[in-house]
């Protein structure tokens, strides 16, 4: 079962791994964004890690609900809204459980990406995101953390030759082809992050 | 239409200049005497460019009078996490709206239609028309 303690240790690993990557993260905003994905994250991360440290949330869906929060007022960017929605869907969607199973929390997650699809109008295939999280949750359902982050990082990296068709990168048209997305490297952390909070 | 209530009109931008002076032209354009709730959200709290969910929140409650409030953005961050905050959070007042229309002229509409006491519904009609004007 997966406690409150393990989803702050998700978040904080998630800011640890942001903190690394920013740099690389804002490198690949340059070409197709406004080079601030990895500073803006960076940012919200933090707070996130901050805020969960200081007020101890003792539930899962209250941990996420918080992080989530946290996110959409601390990043100023498109993501503060995108990963604010993600996990603040996803806890609402654990509910007020001390603990949840695994795929309880798949179920959740897929809940959570839905409404990331919703709100930015994205779907697979867009250069988004989105491309990173879809796969995650279908293998986490069948394989758990480990096989959730290969196929987070294998849908960041097939986003290289897709033509954005969502954000700022869109204006680009055919330009954005051939620069993996930052959106889906980030999302590709965040889902390895869970791997490490697993301990695996 | 309602009793004497006003809709209020909040104006989200990347730019904090852009909000403040599309709110001033508004209202400039409505006529001198309008009194409509109008505040300008933009930019991020530490004056740069981006969006706040902290300075959008506060506009929506200072524009609030109970006829219900109508949000106008320009892009990106700043549709999404209006769109976000109506969505999820308790953040902003009850019937608030982001209507879907230009920025700039969006906001002349809705503060005209709204200086004349008309609803929200009526409100966001107006601001959602000024799509159909073309230039050219």
């Amino acid at each position: 079962m997966l406690d409150a303690d393990f989803f702050r240790r998700w978040m904080t690993a998630t800011a640890a791994s942001v903190d690394r990557e920013a740099e690389r993260l804002t490198a690949l905003d340059s070409p197709i964004g406004d080079a601030d994905h990895g500073s803006n994250l960076q940012r919200g991360f933090r707070a996130v890690a901050a805020t969960l440290e200081k007020e101890a949330p003792d539930t899962p869906g209250a941990v996420l609900t918080l992080a989530g929060r946290q996110l959409i007022s601390t990043v100023g960017g498109a993501s503060g809204p995108l990963y604010g929605t993600l996990l603040r869907r996803t806890g609402k969607a654990l509910g007020d459980a001390g603990a949840v199973s695994e795929a309880e929390f798949a179920q959740a997650l897929r809940a959570g990406v839905d409404a990331v699809m919703t709100l930015g109008g994205a779907a697979p295939g867009d250069k988004t995101m989105i491309d990173a999280l879809v796969p995650a949750v279908d293998a986490l359902d069948e394989g758990g953390f480990t096989a959730a982050r290969t196929a987070a990082e294998e849908g960041a990296l097939a986003t290289t030759p897709l033509q954005a068709r969502k954000g700022r990168a869109s204006y680009l048209g055919e330009r954005s082809i051939g620069h993996q997305d930052p959106g889906a490297t980030s999302s590709a952390l965040l889902v390895a992050a869970l791997a490490e909070a697993d301990g695996e | 239409m309602s009793d004497g209530k006003q809709v209020g009109i909040v104006l989200v931008s990347h730019s904090a200049e852009v909000a403040a002076s599309v709110a001033e032209l508004a209202k400039g354009l409505a006529g001198g005497e309008v009194s409509v709730p109008v505040a300008a959200a933009g930019g991020t709290e530490g004056g740069g460019l981006g969006t706040s969910s902290e300075l959008i929140a506060a506009a929506a409650a200072a524009v609030d009078r109970g006829a219900g409030v109508a949000v106008l953005t320009d892009l990106g961050s700043a549709v999404l996490t209006v769109k976000a905050l109506l969505a999820e959070g308790d953040e902003l007042p009850d019937n608030t709206r982001l209507v879907d229309a230009p920025f700039v002229e969006g906001a002349v509409a809705a503060v005209v239609t709204a200086a004349t006491g008309a609803d929200l519904a009526a409100v966001e009609a107006a601001a959602a028309e000024a799509y159909t004007y073309r230039k050219v």
